[in-house]
């Protein structure tokens, strides 16, 4: 057994920081070291950071998306399109539209998709009150931004059934050839579905 | 350890960062569970996707672990099946039916079944008799096959139009007169290669295999139907858009655009 090269907190910071993703315990190693050289610029505002955090995070009553105040800052800004509600998967698919900048809709943040292998249901997503938003007058769009996977796609369609009373337009986001794609390198699944959604050019 | 094997996916299941636990339904090898590494990846994941035909070679130090697969598509027909309520509804639920299966145990007649699905799993109406076909199949696979031979009650086997609920054996017309309130409609098609379905027989082929797949499968077991079943059956019923380029021209704003 390798003899321990540092204490007890170190070692455990060690072990913590090995838990994030894309770390392994080399790399926690690493990170570990160079905060506790860095101690006053970096790990001590890091430590505050972390507590701020763990303190004020909420999880939005209206949309599910997870901030410091609930409504969250989506939700809270008056300036987005009120008529539009864009579905999506968790919180990291809305930054990444965020990120995109393509649409100033509002959100609804599911928590996941159905997929009987992990044992998700509909009672385990954040769907009811998607269809109590779906039903509000202001709603007139509501798209279905979820992953070009079966289980997604799935979702997708029992959400479509639940809101067939609602009085909006549904959309799903087009699949197809990815920017920068070179048709050689494509699946067919995706080449065929973009044969499929071919537009005038 | 080591085997190759055609197969048809089933399910995927993230693991770690970036591999997937993989679930195939094979001839030789049953439903079979494997790891892929970097199974995740943006190359591998489309074909990881259910319905998807693959070749796979299974590799694993002792037989009864986990395993490594490495997968090859052959048949990559998951984007039929996104585009379609009923084609993806249909996977998903014979899927769960294949999980009361257990792992690793051989039953090539069921894969077969499947695969003749997956073929023609984005048209409802052709697709809808095979699944019946398959949970009969199933039932008998799983030791709780009917018989739909002859008349319980009277022998003959003509005119069979009724299940009896309780032995799961056909009945005559005449056999059945005095208890037809009480009995299960037998379709023609489940008993005759080739005969047609009408969405009524199809309507009731499914009750019929959903009573015994209840009563003698699921309840015993004190699990749930699966969910995609009743979606499936709900989708066929209404009949709806079985394809993207339908749903699009049902919503009025794409077809314009659309060659």
């Amino acid at each position: 057994m390798p003899r321990a090269v540092a204490g007890p907190e170190i070692e455990r910071l060690i072990q913590l920081l090995a838990r994030l993703p894309g770390l392994g315990p080399r790399s926690a190693r690493r990170a570990a070291l160079h905060l506790v050289r860095r101690r006053a610029d970096l790990m001590e505002p890091l430590t505050g950071a972390l507590g701020d955090a763990l303190e004020k995070i909420v999880v939005c009553g209206a949309c599910g998306n997870i901030d410091t105040r609930d409504p969250c800052t989506v939700c809270a800004d008056n300036t987005r399109d009120g008529s539009m509600l864009i579905v999506v998967e968790n919180v990291a698919d809305l930054w990444a539209l965020e990120r995109a900048g393509a649409a100033s809709g509002r959100y609804h943040v599911l928590g996941g998709t159905l997929s009987p292998l992990d044992g998700v249901g509909p009672d385990d997503l954040n769907i009811e009150t998607l269809v109590q938003r779906a039903h509000e007058p202001a709603v007139t769009e509501v798209v279905l931004a979820l992953n070009a996977t079966v289980d997604g796609q799935t979702t997708a369609h029992y959400i479509t059934d639940l809101l067939r009373e609602a009085k909006v337009k549904i959309t799903r986001l087009a699949h197809g050839v990815p920017i920068g794609g070179e048709l050689d390198y494509l699946d067919e699944g995706t080449l065929s579905a973009a044969l499929r959604s071919r537009t005038p050019f | 350890m080591e085997w190759t094997d055609q197969g048809i996916v089933l399910g995927t299941r993230r693991h770690g960062e970036t591999s997937a636990i993989v679930e195939l339904m094979t001839p030789g090898h049953g439903r079979h569970l494997g790891l892929v590494r970097g199974g995740i990846s943006r190359k591998v994941k489309p074909i990881l996707q259910p319905g998807n035909s693959v070749q796979a070679v299974w590799r694993a130090r002792l037989d009864e672990h986990l395993g490594n697969y490495t997968i090859e598509g052959t048949q990559l027909i998951s984007d039929r099946l996104m585009g379609s309520a009923a084609a993806s509804y249909g996977m998903q639920s014979v899927a769960a039916l294949l999980r009361l299966l257990p792992e690793r145990d051989p039953h090539p007649a069921l894969f077969q079944a499947l695969a003749a699905i997956v073929a023609r799993v984005d048209q409802p109406s052709a697709v809808a008799p095979l699944i019946v076909q398959f949970e009969l199949r199933l039932l008998a696979e799983l030791g709780f096959g009917l018989d739909l031979s002859e008349c319980a009650a009277t022998g003959n086997d003509a005119d069979l139009i009724y299940v009896s609920p309780k032995s799961g054996r056909a009945v005559s017309r005449a056999g059945g007169e005095e208890w037809k309130e009480r009995l299960l409609a037998l379709p023609l098609f489940l008993k005759t290669e080739g005969a047609e379905a009408s969405a009524d027989d199809v309507t009731a082929a499914f009750a019929l295999t959903g009573f015994f797949l209840l009563r003698r499968v699921f309840e015993p077991r004190g699990i749930p139907m699966p969910d995609a079943r009743s979606s499936f059956l709900a989708t066929i019923a209404r009949g709806r858009r079985p394809h993207p380029e339908e749903a699009a021209s049902d919503l009025g704003f794409t077809r314009d655009r659309q060659l």
